[in-house]
Formats: C-alpha cells, sequence, structure tokens
C-alpha cells in the first residue's frame, strides 16, 4: 500500500476511533437532524422543503468548522507533526488527508439523512441529484478548507473554539438552515454573504430543490469552491510543524484572504 | 579518530535576542556512542533539532552523513533514525499501524519483526495511548531503527523507564553500535552516559565546556578521589591522624573515608599506619570521581 493510501486508512479509522471525531462526524449532526426532524415541521410545516439540504449543511459544518480544526493543534503541540517531518510526511498530506477522510464520513451522514429524512419526516426529497451532490461537495471543500485554516493558524485548543464559533454560530443564524436568507434585514444578508452555509443553501434551492434561488446559484458554487481552495492554499503556506518553532512564513492574519471570494461574491452579486 | 559522520563546525543559533548555541564545533565517528550532556537551556536540543532538520542554523556548518540537514531533508530522512522525547504518535494508532505508517514513508515494507524483538507483539493492536511509557519507548525506538539509519539521535531514552527496561535498552543500543550505528545520545542520566558513551560533550549556556571520553573529562577536574577504608579494630576512626594529600576526612558506619588529591601517596601511607597500629585491614575502596562529580563542578563553576 502506498504511503497516501495508507496514511488516508489510518485517518479514516481515526474519524471513528477518536471519540471527539465521532461525535463530530456522525453523533452531533445525527442527533440534531433527529431533534429538528422531530420538532421543526410542527411549528414550520415548510421546513420539509429544506430539511435535507439544512441538516446535510448543518453536518457539514459540526464536522469541519468544529472536528477538523482540533486535532492539527494537538498534532503540532505534541510533538506529531515533528516526528511525521523526520519521517518525510509532507505537509500535504498531513493537511489534505483529514479533510478528505472527514468528507468520507460526510458523505456517509449526508446519504443516511438524504434516505431516512423522507420516511421518517415526510421531508422533500431534491429533484436534482447531480446539483446535489455538486453543492455538497463544493460546501464540504468549503467548510474542509477553512477547518484546516484554523487549526494552521491557532495557537492553542482554546482559541480553536473560539475561531470556530466565529464562524459555526453566525452560520447557524443567519446562513438559511433555520430562517430563509429573503427574511433577512439587507444588511444581514451582506453578513450572511461572508458564510459558507448562506451559499450552499442558496444553490440547494436553486440547483437541487426546486426551489426559487436568492442569488445566482451557480455563482455560489463557484465562490464555495473558490473559497475552499484559498482555505487549503492558505492553510499550506502558513504552516507550522512545530508549536516551539515561532518561524512561521507569513503573519496569520494573512487568513483572512479567505474571505476575498466571498466578498467578490457581495460586490458582483 | 575514524572518519566522523557528523560534523559541527562554528554553529550558532539564536531566537531573537537570546543565544542558544553559541559557535560549538565538534565531530562525532562513524559507530561512535556520543553523549551530548548539559543542564536545561543549555543549547543541547538546539543542537540536536538542527542536525535532525528540525530547525535552521543561523551560522556555520552542519553536515550528517555529508548532508546538510537544512538544505537537503529528503536526503536527510533516509540516514537518521529519531526517537523523540515526546510521543511524537497520534494517540489512537496501533504498534502495527505505526509500524506500516512510517515505512511506508520511508518506503520500505513494514518491519514487524521489530516489534517481536522489543516485545511488542502482544501490543500490536493496542492503541498508543494504552501503552506504558516502556512500550511506548521501544516502540519509538522501533520506529527510529526500521529503515536501518546511519545515525540515531535518542533524546532522554530511558526517561520513565524502570530499571529492567532501561538494561534491555542499553543492551539495544551495544547491538546497534556493534552494527555499525552512530549514536547520539542527549541525556540527563550522568551514569548512563558514563556507562554507554564512547565520548561525552558537556554543553553550558551555549558553549561547548568540555569534550573527550568520561574518563578524560573526570580526569581533567578537580575532582578528589574518595577513599573509604574499615579496619578489625577501627584504629582509623579512633585516631584522627593525618595522611599525604588528603584534603578532607569523614566517617560513615565502620568506614572512614579520605578525600584525596593524590592516592599514590595517601593509600600506601593509609596501609602502612593500620600495620604499625597492629590493625587489620578488612576493605579498602578507591572511587574515582564520577562524571556526574564532574559535571556538577562544571555547571557549579
Amino acid at each position: 500500500m502506498s504511503a497516501f493510501a495508507n496514511h488516508l486508512s489510518f485517518e479514516l479509522k481515526t474519524g471513528i476511533r477518536n471519540k471527539n471525531l465521532l461525535l463530530m462526524n456522525y453523533l452531533f449532526p445525527l442527533g440534531f437532524y433527529l431533534m429538528m426532524g422531530a420538532i421543526m415541521p410542527g411549528i414550520n410545516p415548510l421546513f420539509r422543503d429544506t430539511m435535507i439540504p439544512a441538516m446535510i449543511t448543518f453536518a457539514i459544518l459540526a464536522a469541519t468548522l468544529l472536528g477538523l480544526p482540533d486535532p492539527l493543534v494537538n498534532a503540532r503541540e505534541t510533538g506529531i507533526f515533528r516526528s511525521y517531518k523526520i519521517n518525510g510526511v509532507p505537509a500535504f498530506s498531513i493537511l489534505f488527508i483529514p479533510g478528505l477522510t472527514t468528507g468520507m464520513h460526510l458523505a456517509v451522514v449526508s446519504l443516511i439523512i438524504t434516505f431516512s429524512a423522507p420516511l421518517l419526516f415526510d421531508a422533500q426529497i431534491p429533484q436534482n441529484g447531480f446539483a446535489f451532490f455538486i453543492t455538497l461537495v463544493a460546501l464540504s471543500i468549503a467548510c474542509s478548507g477553512i477547518g484546516i485554516l484554523i487549526g494552521v493558524i491557532s495557537p492553542s485548543t482554546r482559541l480553536t473554539v473560539l475561531y470556530s464559533q466565529v464562524i459555526f454560530v453566525p452560520s447557524m443564524i443567519l446562513g438559511g438552515l433555520m430562517l430563509p436568507y429573503s427574511m433577512l434585514p439587507a444588511v444581514a444578508q451582506k453578513i450572511a454573504q461572508l458564510m459558507p452555509a448562506t451559499h450552499a443553501m442558496n444553490a440547494f434551492n436553486g440547483l437541487a430543490m426546486g426551489a426559487a434561488a436568492d442569488f445566482n446559484p451557480w455563482a455560489s458554487i463557484i465562490i464555495l469552491a473558490a473559497g475552499g481552495l484559498t482555505a487549503f492554499c492558505l492553510a499550506l503556506f502558513l504552516f507550522s510543524w512545530d508549536s516551539k518553532n515561532s518561524a512561521r512564513r507569513g503573519h496569520p492574519l494573512l487568513a483572512l484572504l479567505v474571505l476575498v471570494p466571498f466578498v467578490a461574491g457581495i460586490l458582483v452579486l | 579518530m575514524t572518519q566522523p559522520i557528523i560534523e559541527v563546525t562554528n554553529f550558532r543559533k539564536r531566537y531573537g535576542d537570546f543565544v542558544a548555541v553559541d559557535n560549538i564545533t565538534f565531530a562525532v565517528s562513524r559507530g561512535e556512542i556520543f553523549g551530548l550532556l548539559g543542564p536545561n537551556g543549555a543549547g543541547k536540543t538546539s543542537t540536536l533539532e538542527t542536525l535532525e532538520g528540525l530547525r535552521p542554523a543561523d551560522s556555520g556548518t552542519l553536515r550528517v552523513a555529508g548532508i546538510d540537514p537544512t538544505r537537503e531533508p529528503r536526503q536527510l530522512r533516509h540516514v537518521i533514525g529519531v526517537q523523540l522525547q515526546s510521543s511524537g504518535m497520534p494517540e489512537s494508532m496501533t504498534p502495527a499501524e505505526a509500524m506500516q505508517f512510517f515505512c511506508a514513508y520511508h518506503g520500505i515494507a513494514p518491519r514487524h519483526d521489530l516489534l517481536d524483538r522489543f516485545g511488542l507483539s502482544a501490543k500490536r493492536k493496542t492503541q498508543f495511548h494504552l501503552l506504558s511509557t516502556g512500550q511506548q519507548r521501544r516502540l519509538s525506538l522501533a520506529l527510529a531503527i526500521a529503515h536501518e539509519p546511519q545515525v540515531l539521535f535518542l533524546d532522554e531514552p530511558t526517561a520513565g523507564l524502570d530499571v529492567s527496561s532501561r538494561a534491555e535498552l542499553h543492551t539495544l543500543m551495544r547491538e546497534l553500535q556493534s552494527g555499525g550505528t552512530t549514536i547520539m545520545l542527549a541525556t540527563h542520566d550522568m551514569a548512563e552516559a558514563e556507562e554507554m558513551a564512547d565520548r561525552v560533550a558537556i554543553m553550558l549556556n551555549g558553549r561547548l565546556t568540555a569534550i573527550g571520553t568520561p574518563l578524560e573529562i573526570t580526569a581533567t577536574g578537580a575532582g578528589m578521589t574518595k577513599v573509604s577504608v574499615y579496619t578489625k579494630a577501627a584504629t582509623l576512626l579512633a585516631n584522627h591522624h593525618t595522611f599525604p594529600a588528603v584534603a578532607q576526612r569523614t566517617q560513615k558506619e565502620n568506614y572512614a573515608i579520605y578525600f584525596s588529591s593524590d592516592i599514590a601517596q595517601t593509600v600506601p601511607a593509609l596501609i602502612n599506619y593500620v600495620q604499625a597500629q597492629q590493625d587489620e585491614l578488612i576493605d579498602l575502596r578507591v572511587e574515582r570521581p564520577s562524571l556526574e562529580d564532574r559535571f556538577l563542578e562544571l555547571t557549579n563553576n
């Protein structure tokens, strides 16, 4: 087995063995989905129309923003990256493989939600499977990139939680998961466009669920993909092998460049 | 000295205004066990980490098997093995997975035989965080030598090990040495350095203050040799007689203890005195200053 395949296989198993990752990849998203499925349709019957994309978006946000960064910070702090460097594990694999395996776990969770929600909660089935898949992949790329970037720039596990919540909480409130984008005030709509969840819900609605998009849904796909790739490139550039070694190639504030595709979206859309 | 495999020339390393390593020069021969000693902050970790390619040198030349650790990291990883002081392993990784993982990155087949040799065969599928400290250390060492490196860096290899694990590790180090592996050993354990190292270097405040065999280093100090004498009638304890070259006298249980700057004068005089007193010598022990004594002397200065 090649080194890459070996590494991938190990990280895939870690997503199940590690209790925190198991919680963020599976238990928290699926538990939240079951709870929302049981409560929300009674309060707002229209929730059934967006239930599948909203719960999948939530799962991706939880697994990537809350689950991905912490193991990276821990590995740097405990000297695992030093050991990897000595043994020739490339930085690309260290950053890319956890993102890829998180995407694989999310594919399983997405399948569970997509197939069970219509049966359990009478949720609307996606009308365009291909567009649904493309949007899911674009959102995974964007959120994995941002999650990895947070793990790279965060100096400690305490700050990791803070950085993650700065994106996670507004995404939950403004991202169109609970409240439609069209109901937000104009200023809040602009702020919402800085978040991957908003673009994902816009693309899911406009391309896959047969509903009206609030703005160009293909532009949302491009913004998500560009944001994810920008985040991953920034993470590679800012990556540090060692928490004791203060030498970095760039200032952590460079990470804010990840907002460029989203800001461009606000200006153009 | 045979052909050097590690060469450090005028090496300097700074962190901001703090000079961690100040212009040191030394070489390590192929097949040698070389001990790097010093108190915390002396610069030994900076030296080791620069040789391992983890940090760049600010100035000077470093070569490991002819390779520049900073400029040629890819080549370096094939010739060095490192047992880090910290775990360096994901918590959920099992020994079998770790062997497969690191060997794959070295481009070699997994060396599961080393897990058997290091007594880890029963723990192949146990996650790293569930292994004992000794098992973690042995795994770390097995991984470090899996690709048969020319130079092995050991950072506090016996810290946290019990007596038998420590002895096993020392036996293994000797085996590796006899196979031609050069070992660079950073340790706080002076007895270990004295027992294992062919040569040692003592670092203080970023500089090399002593380098040589343990015998050479202890011989250059001002340390006194301890002479302990036990006689049947205890005449030495009763009479506080003075002997040549003795700087200090004390007693412990039935032994009269003398600290001598020249045992060639002190020991014959002691024996003559005991005979003259019609007493009988039961035990006489001469202990030269240890590496620890010399280390403390240097650090206190």
